[in-house]
């Protein structure tokens, strides 16, 4: 028997448990619940609360479950008379003060507090005095309090301090007079600080902007699949008569654990947004007028049909879904185009030939917590992919050097081990690369890069971090993949990585990155990632050119194309432009001459591949808005009216199942093999020319969502670009 | 003719009573009257009922004039006080006052007897002696004396002190602290104050005994914020030590490092619970944290640390220089050794006796206190603080024995001892008793937060002769909810006093208001 196991019983049960151990992670392993309001499973111990008291044998007093290390032949009663006398005289003590306002409280239903009084608490109190009455706080646009109803289990004051690094709610005064509330009277806006509503076991922290508007039986929940970064972070959402009410997070250890970004919480405003496009819309002689579904199809196929066929294009961003992606391919492949691209955000596309399969982080999301060294470049993480930033941090706090290379300074939550800025990535990277090299020679395609370029000491101990850990991995970020010479910046990260011996991946934009370039919504290669015979163009060569027909497939052509410049009025310029977009916004009125009405991710099915290569599906959630139709349907019937063959599918798992069919070995390889010698970036690597986006603007459902943008980081950002 | 040493204490008691108009007065007497004197700002003796207790060193004798006021001073210049003159303020040698000769002054035996801010009278009486056998016979041989002593923690819990140490000794880490709790907020208890104005480097050299002994460099001092007197001694006291290679790197050539940083706090009574107070020293509010882990084990900032009560500190440097053995030749029983009680309240001798355990508390209100300032009968004595039990008067016999305290439902605690006469309202007592912990309360944990509030409520419905009853049963019940399952023993003591009235006086209840 191992040193490291202690037998104890619990409620007359033999268990084996580890040492050292919480009782109430024993009990909770094997079914004996014991009731708890402070204790969480991913937050440190408080043992405040007091509601998980338990009876251990010959120890006078009920002990604290959450509190009381397990110990050899200890033997534990989770509902003896003495634990269930101790656990309800808390609950009375806790049920003094609570309002037992559930009629009229959002958390009623979904309450620990109400279920355990259901357990624990008296029918009638037996203290009738004054009742404690705490002022609310104003804590920005997300979060609603109502303080009296706290019972000062400091959940969502230890989110802050261990889970975000930002610990922006603490308690004050004392006694009685004890109170959670921000230190000074600040908003509560790190990007998941929501979670403190689900965190909460009472009513006293609920969600906003939902406020007031469903009660939690009345709806029904449906799983579905955060549509905002690469990370694909497992929701729910609650839904009441076909409206979205609000989104939960759906726990998910090997994704987003128990947690979401706040921005997969509260897009769901946009679905029911004032700029969505209720009706197919159609531009003659500068007039917008409503058409029907039947007569806009049949001008968006007569243009495409009658196009030449290297005058077409077909622009999707990286949340096409797999199955979007694989119709829209496959339309492309029947006109007989390859002028098929996803890659929106992407200025240098000069290397194509040589990325990988798929996008992919080189490792799991999970595993991005077991590296002992990390480099991140070219990323304002916390706002490219917030659960990403989340594990980094935990990385950091378990004793990872986490290091930087960014231009900018961005704010991380934890002990920074270097942070390389002030200097455009190529400069940067370049340094580090030197120092990896140290003295000996460098990979081929960055010698001319390298040249002359001296390590800095940050330089090598970058580097040095990198090669002495046990488990390194150099990852790049939505801004190297912005970058305007993103080759060079690649070969530069890859040579670190492969003199220091560390693994090379990176961040890929939007939810489905992964997908689309397996769907084949690429003009070099065709699904499956194989090459094309001859390449198509890319989204800034589309742009550049004269086009008889371009599809927009849910594209801000303002907003959302960093590829080129110009895009709306570049658009405008162009033949004919039919826009798939669930919003109506004046550039596609601008951009576009025929607008087709999509629904929102709530509003179809389909399948993201995130950034670790998993693939979730998932339903449609939603009542369509208006008369919009899921994109896969509109392309669908687009797809029979240009008589592509083989279109007859019926669900949207007919096509995702037909692709995964199709689709042959998927190379996972992250291996990245330069064609020749990079030469110097010169002018392209200024640090003002990175393109960063900020938290709230990161795709057109968040940068509608009202609560989002009424946040301070939505309106720091504003007034930044606004200048 | 060498100057005549004049002795008027500048510690908080008898300040609070004149000490420093009588100092003045004295000086501008001799000055005036042409002689010389030298006047020592010395502790004080602890016979705080006699102070401003004045002495004057003649012959080699200390002669004690008791109760001296600014106004009697030209009076007893006249009647020859630098020669030990007869005056109605006189006392006699201060080594006959019987209130001083029967103690068994262990710990505080520097306390009146020196100048605080001189080394050298520090020096003269054994200072730092055993600070240097200690170095001389290496931490083991301290940790060995400190266990054999049987001394126990003297802040309240009586854990065993060489047990703490050892454990600490014994954690393998790169920094361990000791922590001297002198948060001395029980009421009735001064004798920490005492100490560290009597005598500060004694205080310093007890530190300095316990970081050799378990290996930690760095000492801090919690000094409670309403003692402003010994903030400024002690910053004193450091400062002499520091400059003269007592404290610091290298401690007299020793190899030992060693340096105590002076912490104040801010008014909080729970942060004389050792991990509120731990909290509170690494900047944080004064909360009070759970154990495990043990401060002994992951104490200030995560490391290893000694948290000890002033008193059982400045129990150890004679424990070394005589033996653990002589100190557990004293006291009774599993209470070994000295403690400093303090007599409070309605007592007509009140100030500090340093007794060995097994003193009964009969002996010291009535042999040292002379019973109760009003002359009235004694009703009850509160011992330990304000969340110890009221012992009636029928339990005076009880012995000053750590054990035998807990068989009557009380604690002896910081042995501060208040006396109620006759005409106390305990039914008002045992309201101040949850009332005091509404107050004090840190509000982390649901039965201390809000136990007390809805006790103090609870007990205005008893005095108003409310369902007194019903509302006895319920008092009862919050009582036994606090008790067991309160985080530390802040909400888990409240209930001694009250239960201790609901026991002994409940009859007072029904005096103190009338059934409706």
């Amino acid at each position: 028997m191992s040193d490291d196991i202690v037998n104890i019983e619990v409620d007359g049960e033999a268990v084996e448990a580890r040492r050292g151990q919480m009782l109430i992670e024993v009990t909770d392993a094997v079914g004996a619940y014991v009731p708890r309001f402070c204790y969480h499973d991913k937050l440190s111990v408080a043992a405040n609360c007091r509601m998980c008291l338990v009876e251990v044998e010959k120890v006078p007093k009920p002990m604290p479950a959450c509190a009381t290390p397990v110990g050899e032949g200890m033997k534990v009663f989770t509902k003896s008379p003495k634990a269930i006398a101790a656990q309800k005289a808390t609950m009375e003590f806790l049920l003094i003060n609570h309002p037992l306002d559930c009629p009229i409280c959002d958390q009623g239903g979904e309450c620990e507090l109400q279920d355990l009084a259901i357990g624990y608490g008296r029918d009638v109190s037996r203290y009738n005095d004054g009742k404690r009455v705490v002022k609310d706080k104003d804590i920005g646009p997300l979060v609603s309090t109502d303080m009296t109803r706290c019972i000062h289990c400091t959940r969502c004051v230890r989110f802050g301090e261990e889970i975000t690094g930002k610990p922006q709610l603490g308690t004050t005064d004392r006694g009685e007079n004890m109170k959670i509330g921000t230190y000074v009277e600040q908003s509560v806006d790190h990007e998941l600080s929501a979670n403190i509503i689900d965190l909460c076991p009472v009513g006293a922290l609920n969600n906003k902007p939902y406020r007031y508007s469903a009660r939690a039986w009345e709806m029904a929940q449906h799983a579905t699949v955060s549509p905002h970064d690469c990370v694909g972070s497992n929701l729910y959402a609650h839904v009441l008569r076909g409206t979205v009410k609000r989104i939960v997070p759906r726990a998910n250890e090997s994704i987003n654990e128990s947690w979401i970004a706040d921005r997969d919480r509260y897009s769901y405003e946009a679905i029911y947004s004032g700029d969505r496009l209720m009706r197919p819309r159609v531009k003659e002689n500068g007039a917008w007028r409503d058409v029907d579904w039947e007569g806009a199809l049949a001008q968006a196929a007569d243009v495409l049909k009658s196009a030449d066929q290297d005058k077409v294009a077909l622009i999707a961003t990286p949340a096409v879904t797999v199955e979007e992606g694989h119709l829209l391919s496959q339309i492309a492949d029947h006109l007989g185009t390859a002028n098929i691209d996803h890659r929106v955000g992407r200025r240098d596309v000069s290397d194509q030939d040589n990325d990988p399969m798929y996008p992919s982080l080189g490792c799991s999301i999970a595993e991005i917590e077991q590296h002992d060294a990390i480099l991140v470049a070219g990323s304002n993480v916390r706002a490219e992919a917030p659960i990403i930033a989340h594990r980094l941090r935990k990385a950091a706090v378990a004793g990872a050097a986490i290091s930087f290379a960014n231009s900018s300074v961005y704010e991380y939550l934890f002990d920074v081990a270097n942070y390389l800025s002030g200097a455009g990535l190529v400069e940067l990277l370049a340094g580090v690369a030197v120092a990896a090299a140290d003295g000996n020679s460098l990979p081929d395609s960055v010698t001319e890069l390298c040249d002359g370029v001296t390590a800095s000491g940050a330089h090598k101990d970058v580097a040095r971090s990198l090669a002495e850990a046990d488990r390194a991995i150099v990852l790049l970020g939505n801004i190297a993949g912005r970058h305007a010479s993103y080759t060079a910046v690649r070969a530069l990260a890859a040579a670190i990585a492969e003199l220091t011996g560390a693994s090379f991946g990176g961040l890929s934009e939007g939810p489905n990155s992964a997908g689309a370039c397996l769907a084949g919504v690429l003009p070099h290669r065709a699904q499956g990632g194989e090459n094309r015979v001859t390449a198509g163009l890319d989204v800034a060569s589309m742009l550049a050119q004269a086009m008889d027909a371009v599809v927009l497939v849910n594209v801000e052509p303002d907003a959302d194309i960093h590829a080129a410049t110009d895009a709306v009025a570049r658009l405008a310029e162009q033949a004919f432009v039919v826009a798939l977009t669930p919003f109506v916004s004046d550039a596609l009125l601008e951009a576009a001459d025929l607008l087709l009405p999509t629904g929102t991710f709530a509003e179809t099915s389909g399948t993201y591949v995130n950034v670790e290569g998993t693939w979730q599906s998932f339903s449609g959630v939603a009542s369509a808005v208006g008369e919009a139709r899921p994109t896969w349907k509109v392309l669908r019937v687009l797809g029979n009216l240009v008589d592509a063959p083989g279109f007859d599918y019926v669900t949207s798992v007919d096509v995702r199942d037909e692709f995964v069919a199709r689709l042959g070995e998927i190379s996972t390889s992250n291996a990245y093999e330069a064609s020749g010698r990079i030469a110097k970036v010169n002018g392209a690597d200024a640090p003002a020319n990175d393109i960063d986006i900020p938290l709230y603007s990161v795709d057109a459902l968040v940068r509608r969502a009202t609560a989002l943008q009424l946040t301070d980081e939505a309106q720091r950002a504003r007034a930044v670009s606004d200048g | 003719m060498t100057a005549t040493k004049v002795y008027v204490p500048r510690e908080t008691s008898a300040v609070s009573v004149g000490a420093d108009e009588v100092a003045v007065a004295i000086a501008r007497e001799a000055k005036q009257s042409g002689t010389s004197i030298e006047l020592i700002r010395n502790g004080s003796w602890g016979a705080t009922w006699l102070e401003p207790l004045v002495e004057v060193e003649v012959d080699g004798a200390r002669i004690a004039y008791g109760n001296v006021s600014e106004e009697d001073v030209p009076a007893m210049f006249a009647a020859g006080l630098l020669e030990g003159g007869e005056h109605k303020r006189r006392l006699g040698p201060i080594m006959e006052v019987g209130y001083l000769i029967r103690q068994d002054r262990w710990t505080c035996w520097r306390c009146g007897l020196i100048d605080p801010l001189s080394l050298q009278d520090f020096r003269l009486h054994q200072g730092f002696n055993a600070l240097e056998k200690a170095f001389a016979e290496g931490p083991d041989a301290v940790l060995d004396s400190v266990t054999e002593s049987g001394l126990r923690g003297r802040g309240g819990a009586g854990f065993p002190t060489g047990i703490k140490w050892r454990t600490v000794a014994e954690t393998d880490a790169d920094q361990k602290y000791i922590a001297c709790n002198a948060d001395e907020g029980d009421s009735g208890t001064f004798s920490d104050r005492m100490l560290m104005e009597g005598d500060p480097l004694g205080l310093i050299e007890s530190m300095a005994i316990a970081g050799y002994a378990v290996g930690a460099s760095k000492g801090y001092i919690y000094l409670r914020s309403e003692y402003p007197l010994t903030y400024a001694i002690l910053t004193r006291a450091l400062e002499t030590a520091r400059d003269s290679g007592w404290l610091g790197d290298n401690i007299q050539g020793s190899g030992f490092d060693f340096d105590i940083e002076l912490h104040l706090g801010a008014g909080s009574y729970v942060c004389g619970e050792e991990t509120a107070m731990l909290e509170s020293l690494e900047g944080k509010k004064g909360i009070v944290r759970y154990k495990p882990p043990l401060p002994a084990h992951e104490g200030l900032f995560g490391k290893p640390t000694v948290v000890n009560n002033v008193i059982t500190l400045a129990s150890v440097p004679n424990i070394v220089n005589l033996g653990g053995e002589r100190y557990a030749g004293m006291g009774v029983n599993r209470s070994k050794g000295t403690l400093a009680f303090q007599l409070a309240g309605n007592i007509k001798r009140g100030g500090l006796v340093e007794k060995s355990f097994g003193v009964t508390l009969r002996e010291l209100i009535d042999d040292w206190g002379g019973g109760t300032a009003s002359g009235r009968p004694v009703k009850a004595v509160q011992v330990g603080g304000p969340l110890g039990a009221y012992i009636p008067a029928a339990q005076l016999d009880t012995p000053l024995d750590y054990e035998a305290f807990v068989d009557i439902g009380a604690m002896i605690g910081h042995g501060g001892i208040v006396v109620f006469d006759d005409t106390a309202d305990m039914a008002q007592q045992a309201r101040f008793a949850m009332e005091f912990c509404a107050i004090e309360s840190c509000g982390k944990c649901t039965p201390c937060r809000i136990g007390s509030t809805r006790g103090v409520e609870v007990i205005d419905r008893m005095i108003a002769g409310e369902k007194r009853e019903e509302n006895y049963d319920l008092l009862v019940e919050l009582c036994d909810t606090m008790e067991d399952a309160s985080l530390c023993a802040m909400g888990g003591m409240t209930p001694y006093p009250v239960r201790s009235v609901l026991k002994h006086f409940a009859e007072d209840f029904a005096s103190s208001g009338g059934d409706r």
